[in-house]
């Protein structure tokens, strides 16, 4: 079973619900932290690493002696990643989004694809956890590659966990889609209730079964309760503010260690998603 | 016309709560909103929108079945595995290339321009506010992004504003960059947790990629004080302006969930303190 830790706004707790969530559980896991622009779960898995492997994308290379400057290239590419300027055609890796079209269309045959760097992945693992998490190299805007590849290495087999980027953009669709259920984590908050109506439209748009996890739920008000009976949304879960449990936070410190009991919460939580997922 | 954006690199760490209490201090300035995917600024501003405009950006391919001659030329070539094995388009999978629509013998294949969002040009008690609604699943939040800050540009030459205050996204991906571009400095609010500052450095590092000029603020302060003073000292060493720091504080928690800036709500030291603050920021902008 693949579960997608996800919330609209960032924040509100989403990496320690998939890593105390991880930790809690006795069978063969598998962490994904797909947050590849901000990842943070190997901060309190501190997995030890045992593999690493770039992360390229294909984009266009141009061989000049054979490039005709015809301009075609540029004309469909539909991401302004090819330009004509000063009788030179320039290719914007950035902008690239690999489809390959340059290449196809190119009647010179003068375009080749060569790889380009823009991430990394690692693989390790601690207990009964095997952890896999990506980073999209400082500079590049374009995350869906590294997620990709880290969503690569899913096991079916295994319980899966998936620490999503915060939003409801290709990022974060691009880590949740595939899942069999997402826990969103929010907070009693108006920004954690606008942010969480979102979340729900964009999985109502991808089909995917849904609960509500609150984080600092003695915090705010309780228009998400309200919100989350109104909508019939299960809340799977509410987390008080604690400043103990901040403070752990703060140093790297999973939840289960200061309050063991969470243990438990987090054995029964994935109960509670295992009864959704498999009611038809 | 200077312009300071607000950014984290972790979200959650207090970005809003910062700019809806810069928006409230400030002189003469025009406030944006870049986080479009996520938006709350306009929460704690309670604008009145003035005028309201769609966001198109991008393309959806679909196939006219009664041309389409079943070559699969269309299926073979798709990087983006956006067309079904019955020749569907899969509208979340599509990246709007045209690769299909370029290749298809026949013309069956058209594209569709996407209406991708929505933003608003608003009045608020605080000042003109330009803020945006990407749609659901929707891309080119960065373009958005880019979109309405030239509108807060416009914005600012033609009402004689001298500062442009932008709330920014979490992240460092295509909107933290559209944020960054061509500003004057970024603040950079962190709080002291080992992810905060892990995050935080990732976002520096993004800033000066593209030579932007940073300032940091630590929010929550107290809840570590041995993380806070490794930030201070961090700041020390790479020369970043720290403007100040805040405690946890439940006033803070109140004024997000009464939709107040802070300084209506705030007891007076934490309005002093602020105060304080934006007066460092805006010294060194």
């Amino acid at each position: 079973m693949i579960i997608a830790v996800a919330s609209g706004k960032g924040g509100t707790g989403k990496t320690t619900i998939s890593t105390n969530l991880a930790l809690s559980l006795t069978d063969q896991v598998q962490l994904l932290d797909c947050d590849v622009e901000e990842p943070n779960a190997h901060l309190f898995i501190k997995p030890e690493i045992l593999e690493k492997h770039t992360v390229t994308i294909p984009v266009p290379q141009i061989d000049r002696a054979i490039c005709t400057l015809c301009g075609k290239c540029a004309k469909i590419c539909a991401y302004n990643a090819i330009a004509i300027i000063a009788k030179q055609a320039m290719v914007f890796p950035e902008l690239c989004h690999s489809c390959g079209a340059c290449k196809y269309f190119c009647p010179a045959g003068a375009i080749k694809e060569v790889n380009h760097e823009v991430g990394f992945t690692e693989l390790g693992s601690k207990n009964n956890i095997q952890f896999i998490h990506g980073q999209l190299n400082v500079g590049k805007a374009i995350a869906i590659p590294v997620i990709k590849a880290v969503k690569n290495h899913i096991d079916k087999t295994k319980t899966v966990i998936i620490d999503a980027p915060p939003g409801t953009t290709c990022p974060t669709i691009e880590a949740i889609k595939g899942s069999n259920f997402c826990l969103l984590v929010t907070e009693p908050t108006p920004f954690g209730l606008n942010d969480l109506i979102l979340s729900v439209a964009t999985l109502k748009k991808i089909n995917i079964p849904y609960g509500v996890i609150i984080n600092r739920s003695n915090l705010g008000d309780n228009s998400t309760e309200q919100y989350c009976n109104q909508e019939d949304i299960p809340i799977l879960m509410r987390i008080k503010f604690d400043k103990k449990i901040a403070a752990a936070y703060s140093n790297g410190t999973p939840l289960i260690n200061i309050y063991p009991e969470y243990r438990q919460h987090f054995g029964d939580l994935l109960k509670k998603i295992k009864t959704i997922v498999e009611t038809p | 016309m200077k312009q300071l954006a607000i950014i984290s690199g972790k979200g959650g760490t207090g970005k809003t709560v910062i700019t809806s209490a810069f928006a409230s201090i400030a002189d003469n300035k025009v406030i944006v909103d870049c986080d479009v995917d996520a938006a709350n600024l306009h929460l704690m501003l309670n604008p009145k929108i003035l005028e309201h405009n769609i966001f198109k950006s991008g393309f959806t391919a679909s196939i006219d079945r009664s041309k389409c001659t079943r070559c699969l030329k269309c299926l073979k070539n798709c990087r983006f595995n956006a067309i079904t094995k019955n020749l569907t388009i899969d509208s979340i999978a599509c990246e709007g290339c045209a690769f299909c629509y370029n290749l298809c013998p026949v013309g069956a294949i058209t594209l569709e321009e996407n209406i991708a969002g929505e933003w608003f040009i608003s009045e608020t008690k605080y000042g003109p506010f330009v803020h945006a609604k990407l749609g659901i699943a929707e891309e080119n939040s960065g373009k958005l992004v880019s979109l309405i800050r030239k509108q807060a540009q416009t914005l600012a030459k033609e009402q004689n504003k001298n500062l442009i205050i932008i709330d920014g996204p979490p992240g460092i991906g295509c909107q933290v960059i559209a944020t960054l571009a061509n500003i004057d400095s970024a603040l950079i609010v962190t709080e002291p947790t080992v992810s905060g500052l892990h995050d935080a450095k990732r976002v520096i590092e993004l800033a000066k990629h593209f030579t932007i000029p940073i300032m940091m603020l630590i929010n929550k302060y107290d809840l570590n004080l041995a993380m806070t003073k490794n930030i201070e000292q961090y700041c020390e060493q790479q020369n970043i302006i720290l403007v100040g720091k805040i405690k946890f504080d439940t006033d803070i928690v109140n004024a997000v969930t009464n939709k107040k800036p802070i300084m209506n709500i705030a007891n007076i030291k934490l309005k002093e303190q602020i105060q304080k603050i934006w007066h460092t920021t805006y010294n060194n902008l």
